[in-house]
């Protein structure tokens, strides 16, 4: 009896630990395989060139379209996003602080559309972009991911607020202030780490996500001037070299999927040297 | 007060609440702007119909979605074999038996695992997984596969689930007192007893929900599951064969749909479908899950 | 109440002890030390704990007197930043060692902690499941056991109908009484309770005192309060802490009295 105990305890000890280990080892598998496949493709040309000769014939040049096209989708969304995600957490947190009900019913709703694929983001920004009269350009971009990235805004900026001792906000009342000038001046400046946090995430969301840009951003060789032309997007560019037939043309792909991983890694190490804290929750 | 200071206070105080009906607007936004697109086609056709034939054949006229939901369903339960028990005995290792160096090294790693873009656990499928499944599991079973396969996309999407479905149980665990912990541990307990007993009894709802919420989240998936799943139909149980899930469907067919009519129709009501699948599932475990965490 | 409690337990406790003429060491601490990181939690402790006795830690919050109890059945496990050294003997098993068979030793300690921890099983359940991990299996047995052990703590009349309904029914203090049986129920050697009476009513406390009081004929008790008068009432054996070092330890009725260090006078000066 006791021996069974213990052999089962050793038992799930083991496997589970070792499922956890391999969990780690998963992950290093996936970034060495990016890594083997990116850096042999990796040169100056292909990062600072757009490229040459037409897409589906491969020929000279690099990712430079892609890479700028997403940097500025993702830079412009984010700033929408942040422009009207953060006086939204800071409302939820401000004036609905006696109605827990209210606010846990605007958290439950802003979670489920967190959880709303971005193939449906992308549709409706389609249908967006043509009762606009928008074509496919680098503005439908923007608009349609920074309705995918709002949502983690205010949630992510929430997840910090919601923790900021009431006696601090009870404090900056009996001070005088209004509910406005504690939100703008206590709370964004209390919760700052949450703020940096948002801003990061939602910007590696922003341009790590393909499916919303698919059909509303275009895809082009050219890097965007005006915010009416098309812009090619780091995912896309992976997603439409990778099954080329023709190797230069996939090395394309390899190059884009290298520098897109270095750029999310880099984001997730700062926020997480940033909020300094254990995780990033969506629950609670 | 002077009057800048009231200036100040109107405009930033419309500025939140401008910004707050903007964001609870967006979900009824889409959910309406999807509706008023897919009415045509829902108009031709019952709902009944269109859900339950199997026929797709866009200039004919026909729209059968069975196929690419069988599909999905099929893609996402495979998915959910694999990540969920790894993610549940990661998380009991990690709340039950793990040292804080590992602890300490697992979280970054999750955070990782759960940023990277979708795109990119792809093209790890088509490097790895793909040859994998032509080159060794198809001879396994006597047969051939291009290695684009339900399997492939199975596999990609649990990993990409594993991180998501972890952090939540590890946050739902969490919730469990210590001193609950240590009145079994006390009681001659070992670890895992406590939890087989004590830890998962006390969390149960929540370690379903997380569970759940994973499914939503593998169910809606687009581009990694549509670079390896193949892309055509076929209605077997077989996971060697190819998938066509329904997030594929609409990323595939946006380029040509405008000539055929009711095609685009057709694709925002596949839209508004997984739309409504999604939403209703999420909203279900997340209520449990807002009980179970904060009960 | 608590009045009638000790009666009853004067009836029915079973099983009467001899009394030993010499006190006998159960546990026997040396050289204990407990660190976080940086940051040290307990100092070179030195105990000796005496058979059927009440010791007392006593002294200031976040001294390190909780830490103490948990290192000796060493559930400072679950906080893995917690480096432990030195010797815990009891019985001249090294609590510490790592070839020990944690769980066997834990049987060995009942632990009552700060607030009632039921388990989310049924009140029976509660009280079995100790008994089931340690590979009884016998209903008659266990049944018996149930029935000791809750007249030990004085519960058994006011459970006995509804020894089904989840134990999380029962009021907080009936509930810490119950954790009490929970614990009596796998023979261990000695009680490790934790300020059990920190979250209860005043009844309730006197209850639970009154049940240690009687419970030292048979078992040992070590006790963490930082209530002076507690500690008055019920101890034995004083042991004063303070910042993670023992102070002065000594008969109760010669340490208060005659306190020998500045620490403790202040102690007890602020106590009263």
């Amino acid at each position: 009896m006791r021996k069974r105990k213990n052999i089962e305890e050793k038992f799930f000890k083991s496997l589970s630990g070792l499922t956890t280990y391999s969990l780690i080892g998963i992950l290093l598998f996936i970034i060495a395989v990016v890594f083997y496949k990116g850096f042999n493709a990796l040169s100056f040309e292909m990062i600072f060139k757009p490229p040459e000769g037409g897409y589906y014939y491969g020929g000279e040049g690099g990712v430079l379209n892609a890479i700028a096209g997403s940097v500025y989708i993702a830079f412009g969304a984010t700033l929408i996003a942040v422009f009207i995600g953060i006086p939204a957490a800071l409302f939820i947190n401000i004036y609905l602080n006696r109605m827990k009900k209210v606010q846990n019913l605007f958290r439950y709703l802003l979670d489920a559309l967190w959880g709303i694929p971005s193939i449906v983001y992308g549709a409706f920004g389609f249908t967006l972009m043509l009762f606009m009269g928008l074509n496919a350009s680098l503005l439908a971009g923007i608009i349609t991911v920074s309705i995918l990235i709002t949502p983690i805004v205010v949630r992510t900026f929430d997840d910090v607020l919601c923790n900021i001792p009431k006696g601090l906000i009870e404090a900056s009342f009996a001070l005088g202030s209004t509910k406005t000038e504690t939100a703008f001046k206590i709370l964004i400046k209390q919760g700052f780490s949450g703020f940096i946090t948002a801003l990061l995430l939602s910007f590696g969301r922003g341009i790590g996500d393909a499916a919303s840009v698919l059909f509303t951003a275009g895809y082009t060789d050219l890097i965007p001037r005006n915010l009416d032309e098309p812009a090619a997007t780091l995912p896309l560019a992976i997603f439409f070299q990778l099954s080329s037939p023709i190797p230069v043309v996939r090395e394309r792909a390899y190059a884009a999927a290298t520098v897109l991983t270095i750029i999310i890694l880099s984001i997730s190490l700062v926020a997480r040297y940033i909020s300094g804290r254990n995780t990033f929750s969506n629950i609670k | 007060m002077n009057f800048s200071r009231v200036i100040y206070n109107k405009f930033l105080s419309s500025w939140m609440r401008i910004s707050i009906t903007v964001i609870i607007l967006i979900p009824f936004a889409i959910g309406i702007a999807l509706l008023l697109k897919s009415l045509p086609i829902i108009r031709s056709d019952s709902i009944f119909n269109l859900v339950g034939s199997g026929k797709w054949a866009p200039s004919e006229g026909k729209f059968g979605f069975r196929p690419y939901i069988l599909s999905s369903v099929y893609v996402t339960l495979f998915s959910f074999l694999f990540a969920a028990p790894v993610s549940f005995l990661s998380a009991i290792y990690l709340t039950q038996f793990a040292r804080g160096r590992l602890i300490k090294l697992v979280y970054p790693v999750i955070d990782i695992l759960a940023g990277i873009p979708s795109v990119i656990y792809g093209v790890w499928g088509v490097l790895v997984i793909v040859p994998f499944i032509s080159g060794f599991v198809a001879p396994v079973f006597n047969t051939s596969s291009s290695g684009f396969t339900i399997l492939a996309g199975g596999i990609v999407l649990a990993v990409m689930c594993i991180p998501y479905m972890l952090n939540m149980l590890l946050e739902v665990l969490k919730t469990v007192p210590t001193g609950l912990k240590e009145a079994t541990l006390s009681l001659g307990a070992t670890n895992w007893e406590t939890t087989k007993h004590v830890v998962l009894r006390n969390c149960f709802s929540g370690v379903v929900s997380s569970f759940g919420l994973g499914i939503t989240k593998a169910f809606g998936e687009t581009l990694a599951v549509m670079m390896v799943v193949g892309n055509t139909v076929h209605i077997s149980f077989n996971p060697l064969q190819s998938g066509y899930p329904l997030p594929a469907l609409i990323a595939n067919n946006y380029g040509e749909m405008l000539s055929i009519p009711l095609y685009d129709s057709a694709l925002m009501f596949a839209a508004l479908l997984l739309m409504t699948i999604i939403l209703v599932i999420n909203l279900f475990f997340r209520f449990l899950m807002y009980r179970a965490v904060n009960q | 109440m608590y009045q009638e409690v000790c009666d009853n337990i004067e009836n029915l406790v079973v099983e009467p002890k001899v009394k030993r003429e010499e006190p006998t060491t159960v546990l026997k601490i040396s050289n204990l030390n407990v660190n976080l990181p940086n940051h040290p939690i307990l100092k070179n402790i030195n105990l000796e704990v005496q058979e059927n006795k009440i010791t007392v830690l006593l002294g200031p919050s976040g001294c390190g007197k909780t830490t103490l109890l948990k290192s000796i059945n060493r559930l400072t496990s679950l906080t893995p930043e917690l480096k432990v050294t030195g010797k815990i003997l009891i019985e001249g098993e090294d609590v510490l060692n790592g070839r020990t068979n944690i769980p066997e030793l834990r049987q060995k300690m009942g632990l009552l902690s700060q607030r009632p921890f039921p388990l989310p099983f049924s009140i029976y359940k509660n009280i079995a499941y100790g008994l089931k991990l340690k590979g009884v299996r016998d209903k008659n047995l266990i049944e018996y056991n149930v029935e000791k052990r809750l007249r030990e703590v004085g519960l058994w009349n006011e459970v006995k109908d509804r020894l089904n309904t989840p134990a999380s029914s029962l009021s907080i203090g009936q509930q810490q009484r119950l954790c009490l049986a929970r614990g009596l129920a796998v023979k261990p050697k000695i009680i490790l309770a934790d300020e059990p009476t920190s979250a209860l009513d005043p009844t309730s406390s006197k209850t639970i005192e009154c049940l240690l009081k009687e419970l030292k004929k048979h078992y040992t008790i070590i006790l963490v309060t930082h209530v002076l008068r507690q500690a008055v009432r019920l101890a034995d054996h004083v042991v004063f802490m303070y910042y993670g070092e023992i102070i002065e330890q000594g008969e109760p009725q010669e340490l208060f009295k005659h306190p020998k260090t500045e620490k403790l006078r202040n102690y007890l000066i602020d106590g009263n």
